[in-house]
């Protein structure tokens, strides 16, 4: 999906002629987005109830279906490990999780190779109410025992974000890929 | 489409390993997630460390938003305060005008309390908070209630501190590390905090319901006393949290209790205090053992 970049951003590594992308910035742009994603507890809102949708999580989807295999498919693993520094779920929850549907994304891009948009809202509406429940029942083996029904308001934001985040995987695909190494 | 039969790249043996080692290792990351969750619900302090090392590295970010927060907010009160000025002039000076009329009566019952605690002998002050500090990050995007405190064992605070603000009880200490702590917020739903009612002192434990309220159980069964509008205070019952602390207000009855709204927001709190821990030990109901002979 790609977004048009802003004027100044279009001027920036104009001259694309014998020019490649750089390596270091097209391979750490979208873990670097994934981990700022996952630093949306420093948002400044305290809440008092869970209404954030699970940035981190929904940009990891969000790159794996813009770019199957761009992630290597163990990624999941030390975003994962990041996550759960600030998720304030159990620690271990994300590494089992994300790892989970990094497995789960590779089997449906081996399924269905040829997706539209529709298709691919869909399928991260049915991982992120099933990530969001599994995290409740987690976080509630963890001494909690917050009931399902706190979850709602959460599950309609993050899935109503979703195509907002792939816009911004888009944008940072195009920004990731800019030429700027003289080759 | 049916996934094709074999997934490998090509004939590169290199390659063929390479992709093969990448799902061992991501069932191995599944496994291993397991694993650290087995370990972190037995312990829940066992990467206490790890995240407060974490909390410490992003702090500066979350004092800038917290500041950013409060900022953001007077904003908006400002824009609204233009609206509602008038009416509101009215009502403040009417407010003022009885305030004075209280304020008078509230000076001659403290000359009057000053008088007789100092005839009964009872020394009573409030702490010195150990710390004032803004929280800096809040755990928004899981069902359990946590939130950061930007202040930590450099400033003094321990583990088990209760934290109050302007209006009322905040939540405790969990975890520290050297610049930042983390705060079990009331409204957890791990989280109990001994009450009772401020008119009469009907005993209740306040436990957080995840969702911003308080769930009230009171400890003797029986009609329900409860009513819409009372307001509950920490009873200091369990010597965790000092007694007489504001905590919540009854919104809705239930059938064994009631449904509260915890006094302090924390998101529209500005700076909560840190006070000081309130071990109050019961008394030992057993005489000390005889010296040995």
């Amino acid at each position: 999906m790609p977004a048009p970049l802003p004027r100044q951003l279009q001027q920036f590594g104009r001259p694309r002629i014998n020019r490649a992308p750089s390596p270091i910035l097209a391979t750490a742009a979208p873990w670097v987005l994934v981990m700022l994603g996952s630093l949306a507890p420093l948002l400044p809102l305290i809440a008092s109830a869970p209404v954030v949708p699970p940035f981190g999580f929904l940009l990891l989807v969000g790159w794996q279906q813009l770019r199957p295999g761009l992630f290597p498919v163990w990624a999941g693993l030390p975003l994962g490990l990041f996550d759960d520094l600030f998720s304030g779920q159990p620690f271990g929850s994300a590494v089992l999780l994300w790892s989970v549907t990094m497995i789960a994304l590779d089997v449906i891009e081996a399924r269905f190779p040829w997706r539209g948009f529709w298709l691919n809202w869909l399928v991260s509406a049915g991982i992120i109410a099933a990530y969001l429940v599994i995290g409740l029942l987690l976080a509630n083996l963890g001494g909690g025992s917050a009931p399902l029904m706190v979850l709602v308001p959460q599950l309609l934001v993050s899935v109503l974000f979703y195509p907002l985040a792939a816009r911004l995987v888009g944008l940072f695909d195009r920004f990731r890929l800019i030429p700027l190494r003289p080759v | 489409m049916a996934p094709p039969g074999n997934r490998r790249p090509g004939y590169s043996r290199r390659a063929q390993y390479g992709t093969f080692f990448g799902y061992v290792v991501a069932v191995i990351g599944a496994g291993l997630g397991v694993l650290l969750l087995v370990v972190s619900t037995g312990n829940a302090s066992a990467f206490a460390g790890l995240r407060a090392t974490a909390d410490d590295a992003v702090a500066p970010v979350g004092r800038a938003s917290a500041a950013t927060r409060s900022t953001t907010r007077s904003t908006f009160e400002v824009i609204a305060g233009y609206f509602t000025f008038g009416a509101r002039t009215a009502r403040l000076e009417k407010e003022v005008a009885e305030a004075r009329v209280r304020l008078a009566e509230a000076q001659a019952l403290r000359d009057e309390n000053a008088r007789l605690k100092a005839l009964l002998g009872i020394m009573e002050s409030e702490p010195r908070p150990v710390a004032v500090a803004r929280l800096i990050s809040s755990t928004s995007t899981s069902t359990r209630r946590y939130a950061t405190l930007g202040a930590g064992a450099n400033q003094g605070v321990a583990v088990g501190m209760p934290l109050r603000s302007q209006l009322g009880l905040v939540g405790r200490v969990l975890e520290v590390g050297s610049g930042t702590a983390r705060v079990l917020l009331i409204t957890d739903s791990e989280s109990v905090v001994p009450v009772r009612r401020a008119s009469d002192g009907v005993p209740a434990f306040a436990t957080g319901n995840a969702d911003g309220s308080l769930q009230i159980k009171l400890i003797n069964l029986g009609l329900n006393p409860l009513k819409i509008g009372d307001a509950l205070v920490t009873s200091g019952a369990g010597g965790l949290y000092r007694p007489n602390v504001a905590v919540a207000v009854v919104s809705r009855l239930t059938r064994d209790g009631a449904i509260a709204r915890p006094l302090s927001d924390p998101g529209s709190t500005d700076f909560v205090a840190v006070d000081p821990l309130w071990d109050q030990a019961p008394a030992p109901d057993t005489a000390p053992p005889a010296p040995p002979r």
